[in-house]
């Protein structure tokens, strides 16, 4: 019967995404085996040696991984004033107004830009102004990519908060402003605290997308192939030394930066599984 | 005792209007990074932004220099380019559209289910992938079984992004339209194929079709996964096996090229049209088709 | 328990014999209904909210089939056929359903939707028969005159009366055996409501029509027979003017008297 077919069909589609999902996890870890044998999981991980040459191969995953937390972290605590003004500018302030779609609209579209040109921007506006600031003699660095990434991560944080925001009920609020509260007041004590879960999913989820962001840290964070030193300094992430190195390479040096994605999906995966759980946690309220 | 409650009402009132104020300045200045994006890119790119951009071939690093030295305007444009992100993308859309519609569909009509929300799951984990690492596992998928770069291996990877977006779109779209439709067609004696294909889908168009618009609009800049599937071409090339150009992977290039620069911002300033004009689309059929 | 019911002097077109219906394994929503149904009359499912009516209503024209964990036993004869061992399909172009919610399909025009059940379906239709189907159902059902210059805008626009009588258009265009309305009504103003029970009466000389509802008033004005259900079971059920004066079971009595609702 024509519909038990198109029901199969469905299945098999949804089918797929398991499929995918196996592969993808297969694929990775069977191409980081060499890495791991020749230097165990931790050791790998715990090392912040990176050196392809070849009378001296060793490679381990650590610079790059304290230059990815330095880099989303930083970018995060950056990210926060900013994006929970705008979160709190249309969820509360000014929800529903047409200035408010206006600045939705402006934050949406930062979301649309492409990385490449965030990576361009970067590199040619606001590098001289990290240099004027004395950070650092050529720019490039933590500083400028955390900042460049800040900007990035904002449309994400900002609306998925607004959201949260605009959905604490009315009815809580009145009974606040009926006491005589403040609008900061009735923010702080009830809008802020009801979305609290959900707003904290946002920013989980927005630290994810800066785990993961490849051209515009590639293009100003240095590259360089250790653990970085202090925001000043340059250093590598995870997806920028695989954009940059992953060319040429092969053998263990291949399979090393194939590892480096396995950790990267493994890290990605778990931010996002908190914060769906962060998440479910504020339906249950 | 009165001049006390005056006294603290007046500090919370001033704290109120502080915090006010804090929120709308920073939220101005959330806003400035667009502007000042928008100007670099269309002030510096409008100068080469003519039609050899849509006509020619990159220029190679020699031609561009001689230019240079000459003080002439580098000759070529990004046609390799252009055709090659309507390759790669074109193939990406056939790829995830009806695979994503039919997963769309089997979550909205299956939720609730313990395998549907086990592929809902994976879905979000796919969808929070890093976008180098699906480059990796389309390198692993396509170039290292074929031997080389290509087309192809380029729109796996961007199929893979593009993938779980529309599939959650089409899902929140069909869970969003009112059962009875589906009730009332089923009630006529039609079959579950007629009622997805007739009734539900043209209902949930407008959602379907956003959604699909802004997957697009995601992958067309994408360079990471690109930068390891396709690698890039300076001619034009229609052969999905071959290695191939697309727009951004070009402008990666130009900026590695010190002879090609002048092109960098033409280029970004082309692609974020193209950009800018799908999330527009999107939302005027969002709002054309709200059911 | 049973009274003597409105036969028009013809068999049952519809015959339930010791229907059951159950959610949950063991326990029945609607448990062991046998009752017949009169060519040409309408019969009004009565009772309190959860007692089973529209999950009854639902189980003759196989609703509950979409729902896998849903089990229905007993026999539902339409014209000596049993429905459950019928194709689903098939059973639905012979019995008709309006629900509670107006629904015209949103991307249809109106004369597309009263003709969706064709179009729904695979069958092709000239022209012209279309466009008489369209005419008689949208007159049966008093609407002809007030769209007959707008059938190819989309059916958004009409209140909700009217789209409760596009659905019932729309159904009645497949010429389906028995009518089933499942709270038709309740979600209309009075005004409307009228309109559509004056509908019913004048329907029944062409179909027989089945009609759940909560309103008693609204049985008592229209129906023929009645049939009230409590927790699943068939109360009591026949003539409706008889059941209405001289109800043979105390429970139909305090339910019609108000002592609960």
């Amino acid at each position: 019967m024509k519909d038990r077919i198109f029901r199969l069909a469905l299945f098999i589609a949804a089918l797929t995404i398991l499929l995918l999902t196996a592969g993808i996890i297969y694929a990775l870890v069977s191409r980081s085996l060499d890495t791991f044998a020749e230097y165990g999981i931790w050791g790998f991980i715990a090392n912040p040696e990176w050196d392809p040459r070849s009378a001296t191969e060793e490679y381990g995953a650590l610079s790059f991984i304290m230059g990815t937390l330095y880099t989303a972290f930083f970018a995060l605590f950056i990210c926060i004033p900013f994006s929970l003004s705008v979160a709190l500018f249309n969820g509360e302030y000014f929800k529903g107004t047409k200035i408010s779609s206006a600045v939705s609209s402006v934050v949406d579209l930062l979301a649309g830009i492409p990385s490449i040109v965030y990576g361009l921007w970067g590199f040619y506006s606001v590098r001289p102004i990290v240099i004027e600031l004395g950070v650092n003699a050529q720019g490039f660095g933590i500083f400028l990519s955390s900042i460049v990434l800040a900007i990035m991560i904002i449309p994400y944080a900002s609306s998925l908060s607004a959201e949260f925001i605009s959905m604490v009920p009315n009815r809580m609020k009145e009974g606040a402003y009926s006491l005589g509260a403040t609008r900061m007041e009735v923010i702080q004590r009830i809008s802020l605290p009801t979305a609290a879960s959900g707003i904290v999913a946002s920013y989980i989820l927005a630290l994810g997308r800066a785990l993961g962001e490849t051209m515009a840290v590639t293009m100003l964070i240095g590259n360089t192939d250790r653990i970085p030193r202090g925001l000043r300094d340059t250093g590598n992430t995870m997806a920028s030394v695989i954009a940059n190195q992953f060319g040429e390479a092969d053998g263990l040096k291949l399979s090393a930066l194939i590892a480096i994605g396995l950790l990267l999906f493994i890290i990605t995966a778990i931010i996002n599984l908190i914060a769906k759980l962060a998440m479910k946690k504020l339906s249950a309220v | 005792m009165m001049e006390s409650i005056t006294a603290s009402n007046r500090l919370r009132k001033g704290k109120d209007k502080i915090i006010y104020f804090l929120v709308c300045s920073f939220s101005f200045l959330a806003m400035i990074p667009l502007f000042l994006i928008l100007w670099d890119v269309v002030s510096k790119g409008y100068k080469n932004f003519n039609i050899r951009l849509f006509t020619e071939v990159t220029p190679s690093s020699m031609d561009a220099l001689l230019a240079n030295m000459n003080d002439e305007p580098i000759p070529g444009g990004i046609l390799n380019g252009i055709t090659g992100t309507i390759l790669i993308v074109g193939l990406a859309i056939l790829f995830s559209v009806p695979l994503g519609l039919s997963i769309g569909i089997y979550l909205a009509d299956n939720h609730g289910k313990r395998f549907a929300k086990v592929v809902s799951y994976l879905t979000d984990l796919l969808q929070g992938m890093p976008s180098i690492v699906i480059g990796i596992i389309a390198y692993a998928w396509v170039v290292k079984p074929l031997g080389g770069y290509s087309a192809l291996a380029g729109s796996v990877a961007l199929t893979i992004m593009m993938l779980p977006m529309i599939v959650r779109s089409t899902e929140e779209t069909l869970k969003m339209l009112p059962y009875a439709y589906k009730e009332a067609g089923l009630a006529l004696g039609a079959s579950y194929t007629n009622v997805v294909f007739k009734i539900l889908l043209p209902s949930g168009f407008g959602g379907i079709f956003t959604g699909i618009l802004l997957a697009i609009s995601r992958v067309m800049g994408e360079t990471a996964p690109l930068m390891l599937t396709a690698l890039g071409a300076s001619v034009v090339n229609w052969n999905v096996m071959e290695p191939t150009s697309a727009i951004p992977l070009l402008i990666w290039d130009f900026y590695n090229d010190p002879n090609l620069v002048d092109l960098i911002w033409s280029s970004s300033l082309l692609l974020l049209i193209v950009i800018f004009l799908l999330n527009w689309t999107a939302k005027i059929v969002a709002r054309k088709w709200k059911v | 328990m049973e009274s003597v019911k409105i036969t028009n002097g013809m068999n049952p077109i519809l015959e339930l014999k010791e229907v059951s219906v159950s959610y949950t394994p063991g326990k029945n929503a609607v448990d062991k209904v046998t009752t017949e149904i009169y060519p040409n009359t309408i019969t009004a499912i009565m009772g309190p909210s959860g007692c089973g009516k529209s999950t009854l209503l639902r189980a003759i024209n196989r609703m509950h089939d979409l729902y896998p964990h849903i089990k229905t036993t007993g026999e539902i004869l339409l014209k000596d056929k049993n429905v459950l061992e019928m194709d689903a399909m098939k059973v639905r172009r012979l019995v008709g359903m309006v629900f509670q919610q107006p629904n015209p399909f949103p991307t249809m025009s109106i004369y597309d939707n009263v003709l969706a059940g064709y179009t729904l379906n695979g069958i092709r239709l000239k022209k012209r028969e279309k466009d008489e189907i369209v005419q008689h159902s949208l007159k049966s059902v008093a609407l002809w005159e007030e769209v007959k210059d707008v059938m190819t805008k989309r059916g958004s626009f009409l209140s909700g009366g009217q789209q409760q009588r596009l659905c019932i258009a729309r159904t009645l265009a497949l010429k389906p055996e028995v009518l089933l309305m499942d709270e038709p009504t309740s979600a209309l103003d009075p005004i409307s409501t009228n309109k559509i029970e004056e509908l019913l009466l004048e329907l029944k000389k062409e179909f027989t029509i089945i009609v759940v509802t909560h309103n008693m008033s609204q049985a008592a004005r229209i129906s023929d027979n009645s049939m009230f259900m409590y927790l699943g079971e068939l109360i009591e059920h026949g003539n409706t003017t008889q059941m209405f004066t001289k109800p043979k079971n105390k429970r139909t009595e305090e339910y019609l008297t108000g002592v609960f609702g």
